[in-house]
């Protein structure tokens, strides 16, 4: 995606931003923690924008840097689905308790 | 009609015209159409797993869903990427993936806050690394209009909220800052520094040599996280939920801002959504303690000035475990409140062992969450869930708020604002008007603390002074075995 104009691209973060607030009305407060770190793992999605820029045709300055916001990146994007998933099964199986 | 002989100049110009054909090629302008198909798909699981993620029913799944539009967006980016370098890719992967698989595995469920703020300023460290890795392959002067606003702004976002969450880190683990200036002084700092920014900005647009450019940036950069050191440094202990979800929301911001520089729709999309997320989480909390977030933003609670006539207490009446044990075995119902004293001294286990013990003796147990006990919009619901505490024990301030004047004994433990009369009948505290559990509306109410310190936010507590108030010194995990086991004797 390489050329897109900055009116289009401001268009689409504006009705993203709105149909974020749309979905995530009703937060129950067990999930607050869970939703903090779940969706702070999607904001790792800059991985992809790390990716773009490591080409091994570009300078050795850009690569350094762009392998760094790899790492970042990557440590936030699987920390951040590995612990909201640990934390979401301790729910489910208190859940099955609270039922049977 | 004169035609004119072709020059060297022309065909050097065709020449350059191939070429420039076959770099946009490469470059993946006008590249294959399917991967913003695939990227679309990547966006539409993040949304559809946010929407389920705000669901207690399907939030796992939505999770995983969210999960996998990752790792559909990591593979086409890897697709899309020309001369993609195989093994910088390998290194970053690999030592991100352990790194964060090791974090994800084995932090204490009590330390979320800190891995929480912590991975907030990776996101957007990783904003900012990526807006200075796209100015290191870009020619002097060879930005856009769009691109001259966009990136220093993503460095600044990104920078900001690395430090800010670097600060909200060592905050969340007990340490105490002060900001060099007060009153005005401060937000003239402040102000000087956006300022600077601005300039920075202009130099980084109009800079003709790529030192120049390195330099406006590192200075972007070095100017707008010392910004999000002095904008946290302020903030007060018992606010630090409400800055926690407003990092949250800025860790999103900075993601779409990258988008906006690399020019990546799924980016935007993403970042836009998880700052909405972070946004509407701070609304809550700041409803929760009935503050503006101008109001928590300018800081004040907390401020040491504050702490000063925390310690004079005149009516303070110690109990004992034995003590307790008689109560809760005179006792029909029990309401145990939980605070962040809970989560440092890692008494949630002990916590629910208490609450079984009671039930068998036919005492009915309940817990009464406050929305910011604890430091982490949620810390308590996640503490008691993994010490598999029953979802249904758990209620919320508006559900139990009637019910304590009719409980015989109110369980304290490390809480102390979210209990504070003074929010209710004190004109002059500072956290007047924040909604409260009531706890001294019940018969008795022992507060398990280790101390009369103030406290996380400094302010002076008339709960302990209260009548019916009793007062147990001890680290909750310890008071709660003694508990325990004198209740087991009885």
């Amino acid at each position: 995606m390489i050329g897109i104009a900055f009116e289009v691209t401001f268009f689409v973060f504006i009705i993203a931003g709105l149909v974020g607030l749309e979905i995530i009305t009703k937060v129950p407060p067990t999930l607050h923690t869970p939703l903090m770190s779940g969706s702070n793992a999607i904001s790792g999605v800059t991985i992809v924008g790390a990716i773009a820029l490591l080409r091994s045709d570009f300078g050795w300055g850009g690569l350094f840097l762009g392998l760094i916001a790899l790492i970042f990146a990557t440590v936030n994007v699987v920390g951040g689905f590995m612990v909201t998933d640990r934390m979401l099964a301790m729910f489910g199986t208190k859940k099955k308790k609270t039922s049977s | 009609m004169n035609i004119q002989e072709p020059t060297i100049r022309d065909a050097v110009d065709a020449v350059d015209a191939v070429k420039n054909a076959i770099r946009s090629i490469q470059d993946g302008a006008g590249s294959d159409p399917i991967y913003t198909y695939l990227y679309l798909v990547a966006t539409v699981l993040f949304i559809l797993g946010l929407k389920r993620l705000s669901k207690v029913r399907t939030a796992r799944s939505g999770n995983q869903l969210a999960g996998a539009g990752m790792l559909l967006a990591i593979v086409t980016a890897l697709a899309e990427t020309p001369h993609v370098s195989g093994w910088m890719i390998a290194v970053g992967l690999i030592i991100g993936g352990i790194g964060g698989g090791f974090l994800a595995r084995w932090v204490q469920m009590t330390q979320m806050p800190e891995m929480v703020a912590a991975f907030n300023g990776l996101g957007g460290g990783a904003s900012m690394f990526v807006g200075m890795a796209f100015l290191a392959k870009t020619d002097p002067g060879g930005m856009s209009m769009a691109q001259a606003v966009t990136v220093p702004l993503s460095l600044l976002i990104g920078a900001a909220t690395l430090t800010g969450s670097g600060v909200a880190y060592f905050k969340l683990g007990g340490k105490k800052f002060k900001h060099p200036l007060s009153g005005g002084a401060r937000h003239v700092a402040h102000g000087a520094i956006v300022l600077l920014i601005i300039l920075c900005s202009v130099w980084l647009a109009q800079a003709e040599s790529g030192a120049s450019m390195a330099m406006a940036a590192i200075g972007i950069a070095l100017l707008s996280g010392t910004l999000g050191v002095l904008l946290v440094f302020p903030i007060g202990g018992a606010d630090m939920p409400v800055v926690v979800a407003l990092l949250n929301s800025y860790s999103g911001i900075a993601a779409a801002a990258s988008g906006f520089v690399i020019d990546n729709l799924l980016l935007v999309v993403a970042g836009a959504l998880v700052g909405a997320s972070g946004l509407i989480l701070t609304r809550i909390m700041c409803k929760a303690m009935n503050r503006s977030l101008g109001n928590v933003l300018l800081g004040g609670i907390g401020d040491d000035a504050l702490a000063e006539d925390a310690r004079e207490y005149k009516n303070i009446k110690e109990t004992s475990a034995d003590e307790v044990a008689m109560l809760f075995d005179g006792a029909t119902s029990v309401i145990i409140v939980p605070g962040y004293g809970l989560a440092v001294a890692q008494a949630q286990h002990v916590t629910r062992e208490l609450g079984e013990e009671l039930e068998k003796r036919d005492v009915q147990v309940r817990y009464a969450i406050h929305p910011v006990a604890g430091r982490m919009p949620g810390h308590m619901n996640v503490l008691l869930a993994e010490a598999d505490v029953p979802y249904d024990r758990l209620f919320e301030l508006e559900k139990i708020n009637g019910d304590f004047s009719n409980t015989d004994v109110v369980l304290v433990l490390g809480a102390n604002d979210v209990v504070n009369p003074a929010a209710r009948e004190d004109t002059d505290s500072p956290i007047y008007g924040m909604p409260i559990l009531d706890v001294d509306f019940a018969q008795t109410v022992v507060v398990v603390k280790r101390s009369l310190s103030p406290g996380y936010a400094g302010i002076r507590n008339p709960l302990f002074d209260k009548d019916n108030t009793l007062m147990f010194f001890a680290d909750a995990k310890a008071a709660l075995q003694e508990m325990v086991t004198e209740v087991k004797e009885l």
